[in-house]
């Protein structure tokens, strides 16, 4: 179906006089790109993408996998060990193998899920220009004088005798009460038409623009350096590499803060404390020389900042945020040596838990050897001490007392809080525990999102076309004297009540008296 | 007039076609993993347990058999003594056996080595600097470098047997 209205003067084209049903005012009856030609491949593919069947079809397609690639988690999520081959299976039985078989524990990452979305973007694309070049050709110009059949063929339309004498003061009155509507009134002889809203027109495509640009918003985030999902863990005191960056940060302090009793409102009854607020005090460095990994890099200091819940820090493209905290965890173990003769203190050493000392020059005569450490002490079955984990959770270390009296050394286990020394003789020598260090980590989310703000932008004009769109109408009046009474169509792309009421508003300044009724003798009614 | 038309759909149709394929080809067909067989196992420097320091580029010309483990980890303990016979016994055909200790303090890892009586080097990585820049996961990880400093194999998970490590060292010796 190519063009169907003449574009000057507004006739049907396939269409006897006098016949009733008129065609679609769609694009003002201009041909659409893909309704023309679609004999080359090239037209074919163009034709695939303009319609909006199938680009509803592919959204149907894509919500329904989205779907269903949250029935099972994803493959990066498994809770377990286990290899995805038999994870699925075993965790979901033979719905699970299926589903892995199909691909489904990767989908939102897959080639064709992917495509899929593509070609969404792809069907935007072209729907938007198959149909705006018509629209555009349609709106660009706005003949004054159209075939009477055109004017009849409007959902809205009426018409009314005028007094011969009458026609040039009515028409000037018309077009003032146009004008007060703030409509754009153009004349031609005994014939009028009036337009206003024209640029709602182009909300849906400006909307379309905007879905565009989060589009490739979205995929510049593959590109590298683009965009960075993260997390590191940092003890006090610590500086640790932010991964995937040459940034290093240091965790000065971190601070949890609770609400005071009488912040609560009264009435209030709480269980336990309630956290007012998590912070990290960071400074960030940069490593401005890229060495080998693994040498002490020369770190210069770039930022320091408050790092609290939803405030990041922020350094040039890099985001650190608040999300995860370990508090009061054991981080060095403070004792005194004990003379067991005279029952008084030698000196007070401390055992860091991180990174403890391999000797401990206690006096001139005194030394403390630490000959074994377990972070995370337990018993194996056939009775071997042994860690269970990287973290000192459970310390315990082999010390040995090298003194005048044991030349040898004094060998003894330091537990938390307990010690075991060798049950052959008495010990010269003995342990009191002082309060341990402890230290909080904190736990930062590393983001990197260079094309946020092309997304964000995107989305601002994708709300300025839909308020284009939804907030205004095209609203377009013809009035024409030329043959015999007076004609009045109107055509609006939504609100037709609104349209007619504000017709109705002008004619009755003018004291014509019409009902909303006589409005709809057109030749489509809804 | 329609001859030009058609040329602009055509040049729309390829820019959106080389957007598309550009796109799916960065998503599902790039390996992001940099650490893989047959790649170029990347360079590091790390402190030596015993003192001094071990470049992994200075080892160029031998082949050399990474392992990152930790004490905490049973199938690393038990496979600590295969490695250690695998270091007497390839020492003089331009084998290293090189041992990275996961985190932990330089005291822990002492002792261990000293109860299991083990000579080959042992570098430590408190910072996990280099077990994260070789996308270390589940532990023991063994990667067995040729020559050149081409990964030959990774082996995930122990503990290997001595069969196993001789396997893949004869895959790596220089000739």
């Amino acid at each position: 179906m190519g063009t169907v209205l003449c574009e000057s003067c507004g006739k049907p084209l396939q269409q006897d006089e006098g016949e009733t049903a008129f065609p679609d005012m769609r694009y003002d009856g201009v041909s659409r790109r893909s309704q023309t030609y679609s004999r080359t491949l090239v037209d074919k593919v163009w034709n695939f993408f303009s319609s909006v069947r199938n680009a509803v079809i592919m959204i149907i397609i894509v919500l329904i996998a989205s779907a269903v690639g949250t029935v099972f988690p994803q493959e990066q999520y498994i809770p377990t060990l286990d290899p995805p081959e038999i994870y699925y299976e075993k965790a979901h039985g033979t719905l699970g193998k299926i589903y892995y078989q199909l691909g489904f524990h990767n989908l939102y990452t897959s080639w064709w899920y992917i495509t899929l979305l593509l070609m969404i973007g792809i069907s935007l694309v072209i729907c938007s220009l198959d149909r705006v070049v018509p629209l555009y050709r349609a709106l660009k110009k706005l003949p004054v004088k159209r075939h009477p059949s055109f004017l009849k063929g409007q959902q809205v339309y009426t018409q009314f005798e005028i007094d011969e004498t009458e026609k040039e003061r009515t028409l000037e009155q018309l077009e003032k009460g146009l004008k007060q509507k703030r409509y754009r009134v153009v004349r031609e002889g005994n014939a009028l038409v009036a337009e206003k809203g024209r640029f709602s027109r182009w909300g849906p495509y400006v909307n379309h623009i905007g879905l565009i640009l989060v589009i490739i918003g979205v995929l510049m985030r593959l590109l590298p350096g683009f965009y960075l999902n993260d997390f590191v863990w940092v003890r006090e005191g610590e500086t640790k590499q932010v991964p995937g960056t040459p940034y290093y940060v240091k965790n000065v302090e971190f601070i949890e803060e609770y609400y005071e009793e009488e912040d609560l409102p009264e009435g209030v009854e709480v269980e336990g404390r309630v956290v007012k607020n998590y912070q990290t005090d960071a400074i960030l460095y940069e490593q401005r020389v890229s060495d080998i990994p693994g040498a002490p890099p020369e770190l210069v200091e770039v930022h320091r900042d408050q790092i609290r819940v939803n405030h990041p820090l922020k350094y040039k493209d890099l985001l650190l945020y608040q999300a995860e905290r370990r508090i009061n965890q054991l981080s060095a173990l403070n004792l005194e040596l004990i003379d067991n003769r005279t029952g008084e203190s030698i000196g007070a050493f401390k055992l860091d838990l991180y990174n403890p000392p391999a000797d401990i020059q206690l006096t001139d005569e005194i030394t403390i050897q630490i000959l074994e450490y377990y972070q995370d002490f337990e018993w194996t079955e056939d009775n071997q001490p042994r860690t269970k984990s990287p973290e000192p959770n459970n310390p315990a270390f082999v010390v040995s007392v090298i003194s005048p009296q044991t030349p040898e050394g004094e060998r003894s286990w330091i537990f938390l809080g307990s010690t075991l020394g060798s049950p052959d003789r008495e010990p010269f020598f003995s342990y009191r525990f002082n309060k341990p260090d402890i230290v909080d980590s904190t736990g930062l989310m590393v983001r990197k999102e260079k094309s946020l703000p092309f997304i964000y932008f995107g989305s601002g004009v994708v709300m300025v076309g839909l308020i284009m769109g939804f907030y205004w109408q095209h609203r377009r009046i013809w009035i024409d004297l030329n043959h015999g009474p007076l004609q009045l169509a109107a055509h609006t792309n939504k609100n037709w009540y609104g349209l007619k009421r504000e017709i109705l508003q002008i004619l009755k300044k003018m004291e014509i008296d019409v009902t909303i009724d006589q409005l709809s003798k057109g030749g489509k009614s809804k | 007039m329609k001859k030009s038309k058609t040329g602009m759909r055509i040049l729309i149709l390829a820019i959106l076609f080389i957007a598309v394929v550009g796109a799916i080809y960065n998503t599902a067909f790039t390996d992001k993993q940099a650490i893989k067989e047959g790649a170029k196992a990347p360079d590091f420097v790390l402190p030596e347990l015993r003192g001094g320091t071990i470049q992994l580029s200075d080892l160029k010309g031998k082949g050399v058999v990474l392992n990152f483990w930790g004490s905490w980890c049973p199938p690393c303990v038990e496979e600590m003594p295969a490695l250690n016979r695998a270091y007497h016994k390839y020492q003089d055909d331009g084998v290293e056996i090189i041992g990275i200790n996961i985190s932990e303090s330089k005291v822990a890892v002492s002792s261990f080595v000293q109860r299991l009586n083990l000579d080959f080097p042992i570098l430590l990585d408190q910072k996990r600097e280099i077990t994260n820049l070789y996308e270390i996961d589940p532990i023991p990880t063994t990667f067995f470098i040729d020559k050149d400093g081409i990964i030959q194999k990774i082996v995930i998970g122990g503990p290997m047997s001595d069969q196993t490590i001789q396997r893949y060292i004869t895959q790596i010796m220089p000739e």
